[in-house]
């Protein structure tokens, strides 16, 4: 067999094999180039697979040889295919950009590890997105959790300390959930094959335990996804992390977690049982609206601009899974492209946090007086990065938030209140983004200020390659909506 | 390749470079890029020239028309104008702001679809808004926001009509429709929330002459006319437009008359005005679009030349109460005579700009036999002689003697002033330029002798009302109260509420929280279980907590 029919293993063996010889390169320099060379490879062999899939339809890939439904197999259809690009892309464009943070932040002789745990994190990700398998979906979650635990802490700051242990207890409680539920489903079916699952479960569908199974996984996986009220451990984690573990996960973690909800609500439970119905329309709508709306006003009371970030973050969540819950194909479109829309906003704007904590030292609101005049390219950044978030046209934030409305309207009554809900929300965030504009634009810059320089090309050049992708993205919309449309129809079970 | 490209571009990408330059550089750049966006603007033919696809609907960013290209004319004249008055006063943030705007309204009028008018729409907004902010003053920046929240609020029904009405008809087409759903009542909502139309006129006289004196100038332009222009396009003909324009020119001059400060004076008379247009546009008529649209153009001009008449009064005294000013046509004579010529003109005197536009709303209405209509737009023509012809040149440039002797403007702001005033009178004298560049074919002749005799009529009367009541007419200290009185004390008595018992209410959980973090740490140093602790610390707890209420109400609800 060719190398490209091995593509699906690969995506996720080259990461967690470069991961242990990482640790072993002393040289931070170096550790840095083996992890950037991984995460660029990584990013190649997602695209071969969206190319493919997108061509061929459905890939299986069967591990070790193993027929389902006893072995593991990794299923790529096209909205997986979507999430393992969206992950492999920003994995790509923010290690290279980690360079002078990490240097900045991380302790010198830790760099090795935590570059490590950088591709443990990046593996974890993608093997959830990827794999097919309902307990390796779990194994991989613990992946990614724990190596972003230990992101998280990696900061000098010592708050990241407490803000990663709270994320351990919550991530873990979130995990069991899961965990409690797919034991539940495999008590029912008899089998952890997601597909097998889906196929198995409409004959003992109206049971308490698949039931309980679905409010189990449903409120673990909310919880991993930080669905407001459970969203705790993101303020803090966002906010003390290094700064590159902010731009990373903000874009990946939370999306990977929006997918693992999608999977089994559409597929295993099914469109046809209701449960998904239920879920979705009844029971996570009113917190998406609850989400963006408190979000949304909290960041506006926010000191400090990552903390402001994150909290926006929780908002940006609400809209996904909002999309999502009207259970249209506009809607769903809606939520699936702003995964991949909000992951290239929110990377863009923690990158740029990162470059003035670099050359600041700090995020806080009142230190970035007259930011703007030492700090051009980046404060720039900052404003287009933030105009996307607020969804002006002709950016990416515009595409979700126009499908967004599209979807409510096209449930007529209430959907016009939450349309407006959505439109309220979005001056929100014109508020917090203003101020930080406001005070870097308008204020004069504090005395001894003028020795802030400009950050370096190298972070530079990552964080304009991703606003860049933000216009794009807003102009050219054939991949990202098309691609969200025909994902969204796939778990619908819509022909298109 | 240029005309591809929306002419309002150029304003706008021009106002970022004013804020980085200075002295004689930013001098030629205020006066270069208005007439740079002119030579655009007459480049662009009919129709539709350039097209930007944008996720399956295909934009039209540039389509020429006749009627646009008249709104974008004046719009950039009173660009250039305005910018030479503003140019060695204003800050270069009000500068910036005020070219964006005019950019953004110029780029209104060259929009072929809803989504680029409203992206337009928007920026116009911003800009507005920066204008008014760039005062400094505290009640400026009050005003700003008030401004903000209004237009914000009419972009939000805007933004949600234009959505709807996408989706009802699958075309972004910017055409003439019809008030027949509910996407289409909330477009024209939005535009009328623009053009200061009830119950939303108080913004206009609220925030305006809280500008400076040269952004009052610019903000009377703009908004309001963009207003105009997209109810021209949008909606010709739509009945209850009459009955909306009516009331603004009633509303407008009664408070008007009301009123002490002479730019908020003029700010009612810019919704009475916009009744006019707004009028018009009801009535439908060629002939009555044509005085709507040549209204449009006449009433920026002489309403520039009267706020910049009042911006120089206020820039030399600091007053703008009519009760401490008097007399100073002494020491002001260009001030006062370009602001008389600017009284005349809103007046509709003969041989003045407004006398050749206005008179063919009033005509288009006596001529489908709309008495109601017809006499109630002379009353408020008259009117409009009372409060802004006589009212205002009066109580500031005669009346008692204030005992101030400001001299005149600086020079920029003079030249101004004259060439405005010039503009009024030929427009007046001269109206084939004009009349030529109008949506329809002109047969209208204003100077007929009955038509002169009934205006200098009118004129006459109204003038002899003003003297023989000027005793009622003179002003004291008083403060008028207008619709937004209920909402902006509804919405006060409400935000204060919030504000304050959710401040108390942040606060006692921050100190909770910051007593929490402070008894973590004690108990750390005390119990050598940090472990436990942890565990019992609050926020994870409470997270903990919502799980167990999530899945409780999950299995209640669906066991239910």
């Amino acid at each position: 067999m060719s190398v490209a029919a091995h593509l699906p293993a690969l995506q996720v063996a080259l990461p967690l094999i470069a991961a242990p010889l990482c640790s072993l390169l002393r040289r931070p320099g170096v550790a840095w180039g083996f992890a950037t060379l991984v995460s660029w490879v990584v990013l190649v062999i997602a695209a071969l697979l969206l190319a493919q899939v997108l061509s061929e339809g459905t890939l299986i890939y069967e591990m070790g040889g193993w027929a389902a439904p006893w072995g593991i197999i990794y299923e790529v259809d096209t909205i997986n295919a979507f999430m393992l690009l969206i992950v492999a892309a920003i994995g790509a464009i923010v290690t290279p950009y980690a360079r002078h943070t990490v240097t900045a932040e991380v302790p010198a002789e830790q760099h090795n590890l935590f570059y490590a745990a950088w591709l443990l994190c990046l593996t974890g990700l993608l093997g959830i997105a990827i794999t097919g398998d309902a307990f390796n979906v779990f194994v991989f979650l613990e992946i990614s959790s724990l190596s972003s635990y230990v992101l998280i802490a990696a900061s000098n700051d010592r708050r990241a300390l407490t803000a990663a242990y709270q994320y351990l207890v919550l991530g873990t409680i979130g995990a069991t959930f899961y965990l409690i539920g797919v034991g539940l489903i495999y008590m029912m079916t008899g089998t952890l094959n997601i597909s097998d699952m889906a196929e198995r479960l409409p004959d003992v569908a109206n049971t308490r335990p698949i039931r309980a199974a679905a409010g189990f996984i449903t409120v673990g996986i909310a919880l991993k996804f930080a669905l407001f009220p459970l969203h705790l451990w993101l303020p803090n984690a966002y906010t003390y992390a290094p700064s590159a573990v902010s731009a990373f996960l903000a874009a990946t973690a939370t999306k990977v977690s929006i997918y693992v909800l999608l999977r089994f609500e559409f597929v295993v439970f099914g469109v046809d049982i209701g449960i998904a119905n239920f879920h979705f329309s009844e029971f996570l709508m009113p917190l998406c609206v609850l989400a963006f709306l408190a979000g949304s006003t909290v960041a506006i009371f926010q000191n400090d601009v990552k903390r402001l970030l994150a909290y926006s973050s929780v908002a940006q969540i609400g809209y996904m899974v909002l999309g999502v819950s009207f259970y249209s194909l506009d809607g769903m479109t809606a939520g699936i492209v702003h995964l991949f829309n909000h992951a290239m906003i929110k990377s863009a704007l923690f990158m740029v946090m990162g470059c003035i904590m670099l050359r600041v030292g700090s995020v806080q609101i009142k230190d970035l007086h007259g930011i703007g005049r030492h700090m051009p390219w980046t404060m720039f950044a900052f404003v287009l990065g933030g105009l996307s978030l607020i969804g002006v046209p002709l950016t990416v934030g515009f595409i979700s938030k126009w499908y967004l409305i599209l979807g409510a309207l096209e449930e007529g009554g209430y959907g016009f209140a939450i349309a407006a809900a959505v439109l309220i929300s979005s001056l929100l965030s014109v508020i917090y983004i203003w101020r930080v504009v406001e005070v870097a634009y308008f204020k004069p810059s504090p005395h001894g200020a003028a020795e802030i320089t400009e950050a370096p090309l190298g972070m530079l050049i990552p964080t304009w390659l991703l606003i860049g992708a933000n216009i794009y993205f807003g102009v050219q919309t054939d991949l990202t909506v098309g691609v969200a449309r025909q994902a969204a129809a796939l778990l619908l079970g819509i022909d298109l | 390749m240029i005309d591809a490209l929306p002419p309002g571009l150029i304003l706008i990408l021009g106002a970022l470079l004013i804020p980085a330059t200075s002295g004689l550089v930013r001098q030629g750049l205020v006066l270069a890029l208005p007439l740079l966006t002119l030579w655009a603007i007459w480049l662009v033919p009919d129709g539709v020239q350039a097209t930007l696809p944008f996720f399956g609907y295909m934009l039209e960013p540039v389509e020429g028309s006749i009627v646009g290209r008249l709104f974008a004319t004046v719009f950039t004249v009173m660009t250039l104008i305005g910018g030479l008055y503003a140019m060695n006063q204003a800050r270069a943030v009000e500068l910036a702001g005020a070219f964006g705007y005019a950019g953004s309204a110029v780029g209104v009028t060259f929009a072929g679809d809803l989504i680029t008018m409203f992206v337009f729409w928007e920026i116009m907004a911003i800009g507005s808004t920066v204008v008014i902010w760039a005062a400094g003053t505290a009640s400026a920046y009050a005003a700003s926001m008030r401004y903000a929240l209004v237009h914000i609020f009419g972009g939000v029904v805007l933004m949600v009509g234009v959505v709807g009405h996408i989706a009802e008809t699958g075309s972004i087409d910017f055409v003439a429709m019809q008030a027949d759903s509910l996407a289409r009542w909330l477009i024209l909502i939005g535009f009328l929330v623009n053009a200061g139309a009830p119950p939303f006129s108080a913004w206009l006289p609220d925030a305006y002459p809280e500008a400076s004196p040269s952004g009052t100038v610019f903000l009377s332009a703009y908004t309001t006319k963009t207003a105009v222009f997209t109810l021209l396009v949008g909606f010709p003909g739509e009945q209850i437009l009459v009955w909306v324009g009516l009331y603004m020119a009633l509303y407008g001059i009664i408070y008007a008359l009301l009123e002490n400060d002479m730019r908020r004076i003029l700010a009612y008379s810019i919704v009475n005005q916009v009744g006019f247009m707004v009028c018009g546009i009801g009535i439908g008529t060629e002939m009555a679009l044509n005085g709507a649209a040549s209204h449009a153009f006449a009433h920026i001009i002489y309403k520039a030349l009267l706020l910049m008449s009042a911006g120089s009064v206020l820039m030399m005294t600091g007053k703008r109460k009519c009760t401490e000013l008097g007399g100073l046509f002494q020491s002001m004579p260009v001030t006062a005579f370009c602001g008389i010529i600017g009284a005349l003109a809103i007046s509709s005197f003969p041989f003045t700009s407004g006398f050749v536009s206005k008179s063919m709303i009033n005509q288009s209405a006596a001529d489908l036999h709309l008495t109601f209509v017809w006499m109630m737009l002379t009353a408020a023509s008259a009117g409009v002689f009372l409060h802004a012809g006589i009212k205002f040149p009066w109580f500031v440039f005669f009346q008692k003697d204030s005992g101030m002797r400001p001299p005149d403007p600086p020079l920029n702001m003079k030249l101004a002033m004259y060439v405005f005033a010039g503009l009024c009178i030929l427009l007046g004298v001269w109206t084939d330029p004009l009349y030529a560049i109008l949506p329809y074919p002109v047969d209208y002749v204003p100077y007929t002798g009955d038509h002169l005799v009934s205006q200098f009529q009118l004129l006459l009367f109204a003038g002899l009302a003003f003297f023989v009541m000027l005793p009622m007419m003179k002003r004291t200290e008083t403060i008028s109260l207008d619709l937004d009185w209920f909402y902006r004390r509804f919405f006060k008595a409400i935000g204060t509420e919030f504000t304050v018992r959710a401040g108390d209410h942040r606060q006692e959980l921050e100190q909770a929280a910051l007593a929490r973090l402070g008894r973590f740490v004690e108990g750390l140093y005390r119990h050598h279980g940090p472990q436990g602790i942890l565990a019992r610390t609050w926020p994870t707890g409470s997270t903990v907590l919502w799980v167990a209420i999530l899945l409780g109400v999950y299995v209640v609800i669906y066991y239910i």
